[in-house]
């Protein structure tokens, strides 16, 4: 059932990235996305865990805290570049994370990354080496406001 | 309308290009690989989708090129964290130690992850040279 929409959704995108709507390249594009759509078949039966992700509301609203979080703090990062005393005090710690399953991980360790000031440099099983510019800023990940946030996602 | 658009457009531009050049100028300014990796982050994260919103408003009318120019935009926001972990990943597995003012904990996870890193060398890493 899963194939049947990926081969949709593919081909709605092919359609949106070429624009034209002759018998030649319609054809093409069924060519390539069944391609990929056996190609797909055939990773899953090594990997064994087809990566479903459930697009909610929730997670458009995610998508949109998160922005303005990353907006914020990339005011906060461009202020310190400009700023003559370059008030930086790079912090290099673990935190400890309390999300358990792989995607909630990667989430979490790629919105840590996205934001400017904060760094995932290692994921380990239950934390993360986080490099910040500023001990503030590893405060604020210790407050766990974003893990809070990832945790009502339920992914 | 189309004043209102063009402006819009033009402080896109504006701001994006600004935000371009203080990534620059914060990666001629910080210390060490880490911090200018934060630095790149904004070029990366605000000036990019800047960049291309004005794009998008700058043209007359919606078309396909606008969902392209979104999609692009997409796809840079997901592809950025990737690389810039990958970057730091592989300075530290490098032996690279990130410069700290305060010496603590942040020391002894550096002492931790660089004794794995030793272990696992003598274990036959394929990638040592």
């Amino acid at each position: 059932m899963h194939y049947l929409i990926l081969i949709l959704v593919l081909y709605l995108f092919w359609l949106l990235l070429s624009g034209h709507l002759t018998l030649f390249f319609l054809s093409l594009g069924l060519i390539s996305v069944l391609l990929i759509a056996w190609l797909q078949h055939r990773m899953d039966q090594i990997d064994r865990e087809p990566a479903l992700l459930k697009i909610t509301l929730k997670l458009f609203r995610y998508a949109g805290w998160l922005s303005w979080n990353v907006l914020l703090s990339n005011i906060d990062v461009v202020r310190r570049i400009w700023d003559p005393k370059l008030p930086i005090d790079p912090v290099w710690e673990r935190l400890d994370i309390h999300v358990k399953s792989a995607r909630e991980k990667t989430l979490y360790a790629n919105s840590i990354t996205l934001t400017p000031g904060t760094l995932t440099t290692d994921i380990k099983d239950d934390h993360f080496l986080i490099h910040t510019l500023t001990p503030e800023g590893m405060k604020q990940l210790r407050e766990g406001e974003m893990e809070k946030q990832i945790k009502r996602l339920r992914i | 309308m189309d004043t209102l658009l063009n402006f819009l457009s033009a402080s896109c531009f504006l701001i994006g290009g600004f935000l371009c050049i203080t990534g620059g100028v914060g990666l001629l300014r910080f210390p060490d690989f880490f911090t200018r990796v934060h630095a790149a982050g904004v070029t990366e994260t605000l000036a990019t989708p800047l960049l291309i919103t004005g794009i998008i408003l700058n043209q007359p009318d919606l078309s396909l090129d606008s969902i392209k120019l979104l999609m692009i935009m997409l796809i840079v926001l997901a592809t950025n964290p990737t690389a810039s972990h990958a970057m730091t990943k592989a300075a530290l597995h490098g032996g690279l130690v990130p410069f700290t003012r305060s010496k603590g904990d942040a020391e002894k996870e550096a002492k931790k992850q660089t004794s794995q890193k030793n272990s696992s060398e003598t274990g036959g890493d394929i990638s040592t040279p």
